[in-house]
């Protein structure tokens, strides 16, 4: 039962227990949205730009006809593909779910689309890991 | 329809809007080495792009 006396020592326990989950909250947000873990710490102008760059790469991506990549091919370049495009988080999703891109390269230009939407979620993975060292003080500001 | 070179100015400003961010504190330094990226990408791709030209003939 909590006294008037350790009353200040749990508010600071759970002070320190919220700032603990915030680091992994930020590196999670961060993942599945561009820039929501920037937008979590209430850094707007960073997490803006991380969002339009990466949406931008992935939808440019997107629009050179680059392949999404399945996880079970068997292929071991497949198997790399699918973890880049993997860290644009939701926005695999989406493109899984929607049909997006294509099921395998047909154009020259498709192969650099391919490398786009792949270097848009390795980026993604780079700007989760950011908020995530801001968030845990790691990183100054 | 994008060109080659026009998609490669894309994604050297992507990479770069996303290099100065994480890679900074200050953003004055952060613009800095924004540009610095940059200009690394696509000077260095017109540098590639010229030595693959003279190699070939």
């Amino acid at each position: 039962m909590a006294t008037p006396t350790n009353a200040p020592a749990q508010a600071s326990a759970q002070s320190a227990a919220t700032s603990s989950s915030l680091p992994i909250l930020c590196l999670i947000a961060g993942w599945l949205v561009p820039g929501g873990g920037h937008f979590m710490l209430r850094k707007p102008i960073r997490g803006a730009l991380l969002f339009i760059a990466i949406v931008g790469m992935f939808a440019v991506g997107i629009a050179l006809q680059g392949q999404i990549y399945s996880p079970n091919t068997g292929d071991l370049l497949d198997i790399l593909g699918f973890i880049g495009q993997l860290g644009t988080g939701l926005l695999y999703l989406l493109a899984k779910m929607f049909d997006w891109g294509q099921a395998s390269v047909t154009i020259a230009l498709g192969d650099y689309g391919t490398k786009f939407i792949v270097v848009a979620g390795l980026l993604n993975v780079v700007a989760a890991i950011d908020a995530h060292s801001l968030a845990n003080g790691r990183k100054a500001s | 329809m994008l060109t080659q070179f026009s998609a490669m100015m894309i994604f050297a400003l992507c990479l770069s809007v996303v290099f100065a961010i994480t890679q900074r504190s200050e953003p004055k330094l952060m613009i800095r080495f924004g540009a610095f990226c940059f200009a690394l990408c696509v000077g260095g791709t017109i540098v590639a792009s010229w030595l693959m030209y003279f190699i070939k003939r």
